[in-house]
């Protein structure tokens, strides 16, 4: 559905992207995984055909976006980061003014947009601008579905939103996925990737990564604890000054430990931690998830460069 | 379309603040040009310093005092009061009258009076000092009929198309002038700078809609509200201050109507070099609204200008605008005295149109 080779993108002075390949299946639900100021929204914007690109190679669905944008505008559903929908329009305004641009009815899609609509139906009089967090991003997905797009680009839609609200949030794009959707979707939450089929794990305007979570967890090679231990902060940069540590990230109550030799062993990290004086040290070695596999690819690129 | 211009309508009639500009300031600014600006001077304040005291001078303070320019604010005794009169700031002019002035009128033909002004203000010293000369030579016509004089030349001049001089038929033309660039140009080009600030473009443009459908879309709505005004105003005019419409008013609506979409094309223009709500503002307040108020020859003529400046004014098209509306309110003008005026602002429209379609970006940045 996408395909996107060697993409360069250059703002005035930074390189936003910077030789981006990357490609999106059909009927896939796909991640983009990483910070802020990652790049993530510009590459978005270059799919769907907002953005003129520097150099490299973009098609989606076999178009290209610079030449046949309109094509594309016609089959996508683009739901931006910034809530991007008429504050003073009540809900079903905002509904019936999006289906009429696209020149389709509310009633004819509704099949596809029911399980969203009947959580804000309830507030489909109220001004889109007095609407909580969650229930925006409902509204501007609904907004986004309206048409049936073929493909579904949506732009950091956790972002803001309560806890309980992003896990439904995640629910409606599974089962929107089911009905044959390809969906690309952007998150600054680690923990939100091991709900795609797909991440790619994006840093400054590069791809470290991309593969299945399983597949990027797997990537991780080195022993990883979880430490824990009184005074936390002496705790974390004790970590860091030891010449066996590669990495001491805080995460939680925890800190996660990455270590370089293949074979070291908890006890070798206690009797670290006891020479420098911590008390209720705990130590257990546990398996990485996607944030630790994130921090350990951003550390290997940093040294490679 | 439809959609979108009832989406525009929903915009505009829920903001208090655009209703409040689209409809409240037509009213107030027909109302402050047409009663407080006015040119005409109504009971300025005179203080006499009748050194004669005779039956004559006290015909003509009275003559004065009734023509309904001026109030007799007090006497003076002495010449020393003048200064401090002034200073006060009440009094804007004084009349001397000599103390000779009844014996030299009647046995010499010939007498004088001083007028003394208080040019701070130098508008209104002149216009003072005009009414009071006029008023002296009525006098004098008056006593000097009594006297039986063998010749006269009285001038007896007629003001055409205005022969009040009132200066509410001015405004009236500049007041729709100002309101339709107002609610033209600046309403459209913030309503489009406000999509884009608030991200709402990026949707609009990401969906099939084409470049003209927006702006059309956008547009309608204010060619309507906008033409509503100028009724208004119309109105207004013709009822308040019962300036006459002597054109045809069918002629007199199209060019309204013209220049509405010149006004709006400028806006869109504006908005398309905008990127947020008050860059385009300002903008439109500048390049906008102040020419349009000091150089199009609605408060200030034209003919007084630098030549700098003069030539500045040919840019506005609102200079254009009020000679066509002027011309066919007061002088009944038609389209065979109006088409270079007419012609012009057309190629302005043109123009901005052109311009607006080659700035309006189909992508972001």
């Amino acid at each position: 559905m996408i395909e996107v080779r060697n993409l360069v993108k250059r703002f005035a002075e930074v390189t936003a992207l910077n030789n981006v390949s990357l490609q999106v299946d059909d009927g896939e639900l796909f991640g983009l995984i990483g910070p802020d100021g990652a790049g993530k929204t510009t590459l978005f914007r270059v799919i769907s055909s907002l953005l003129l690109f520097d150099e490299g190679h973009v098609e989606v669905a076999g178009k290209n976006p610079v030449s046949d944008y309109a094509a594309i505008r016609q089959m996508i559903g683009y739901m931006p980061g910034k809530f991007s929908l008429y504050q003073d329009l009540s809900i079903l305004e905002n509904l019936r003014f999006f289906t009429a641009i696209f020149k389709t009815t509310l009633e004819e899609n509704y099949d596809l947009i029911k399980d969203i609509y009947v959580q804000i139906e309830p507030f489909k009089h109220r001004p889109a601008g007095k609407l909580s967090g969650g229930m925006k991003q409902k509204l501007a997905l609904c907004c986004a579905l309206v048409h049936k797009p073929r493909l579904l680009l949506l732009d950091e839609p956790t972002t803001g939103v309560d806890a309980v609200s992003r896990i439904e949030f995640w629910e409606i794009l599974k089962r929107l996925k089911q009905q044959g959707i390809t969906i690309m979707v952007s998150t600054p939450y680690m923990d939100e990737a091991s709900l795609c089929e797909r991440i790619a794990l994006i840093q400054q305007g590069q791809i470290m990564g991309v593969d299945s979570p399983e597949g990027i967890i797997k990537t991780f090679s080195k022993p990883l604890f979880a430490v824990k231990a009184d005074d936390f902060y002496s705790l974390i940069t004790d970590l860091r000054d030891w010449n066996e540590a590669l990495s001491a990230f805080s995460f939680g109550e925890y800190v996660h430990l990455t270590m370089r030799s293949e074979s070291s062993t908890a006890m070798q990290v206690e009797s670290y931690l006891f020479s420098r004086n911590h008390s209720s040290v705990s130590v257990k070695a546990i398996s990485a998830n996607v944030e630790d596999s994130f921090m350990y690819l951003m550390l290997k690129k940093e040294e490679s460069q | 379309m439809k959609a979108f211009i009832k989406k525009e309508v929903y915009h505009i009639f829920r903001d208090y603040r655009s209703m409040l500009i689209l409809f409240g300031m037509p009213v107030v600014q027909v109302l402050i040009f047409g009663f407080a600006i006015t040119n005409e001077i109504k009971d300025a304040r005179l203080a006499v310093l009748d050194h004669s005291h005779d039956e004559m001078s006290q015909r003509l303070i009275s003559k004065i005092a009734s023509s309904g320019y001026f109030l007799i604010d007090r006497r003076l005794e002495s010449a020393n009061q003048i200064e401090q009169v002034f200073r006060e700031g009440k009094v804007k002019q004084v009349l001397v009258i000599p103390s000779s002035f009844g014996h030299d009128f009647t046995s010499q033909h010939q007498t004088s009076v001083q007028i003394i002004g208080d040019a701070s203000d130098p508008n209104t010293a002149n216009l003072l000092k005009n009414y009071t000369a006029a008023i002296l030579q009525s006098f004098q016509m008056e006593e000097l009929g009594k006297l039986a004089f063998p010749i006269e030349v009285k001038v007896e001049p007629l003001m055409f198309y205005n022969p009040e001089l009132s200066s509410v038929y001015l405004f009236v033309p500049g007041t729709i002038a100002v309101i339709l660039m107002l609610v033209s140009a600046m309403m459209t080009s913030i309503s489009i700078a406000r999509e884009k600030e608030m991200g709402t473009m990026e949707v609009l443009l990401v969906s099939p809609l084409k470049p003209f459908q927006i702006i059309v879309g956008k547009v309608v709505p204010y060619v309507v509200l906008s033409f509503v005004n100028a009724l208004m105003i119309l109105a207004l005019g013709a009822w308040v201050f019962e300036v006459p419409i002597l054109g045809n008013l069918a002629f007199l609506l199209a060019e309204v109507l013209l220049f509405i979409i010149m006004s709006l094309s400028l806006g869109i223009f504006i908005s398309t070099v905008s990127p947020t709500q008050q860059v385009a503002m300002l903008l439109s307040m500048f390049v906008l609204m102040l020419p349009t108020i000091l150089l199009s020859g609605f408060v200030f003529p034209i003919e007084n200008m630098p030549v700098v400046l003069q030539w500045f004014s040919h840019l506005m098209p609102s200079k254009w605008f009020i000679i066509i509306v002027r011309d066919v309110m007061l002088r009944g003008s038609g389209i065979a005295y109006l088409w270079k005026e007419t012609l012009i602002i057309v190629c302005m429209t043109v123009f901005f149109v052109f311009l607006s379609i080659r700035n309006f970006n189909i992508r972001l940045a």
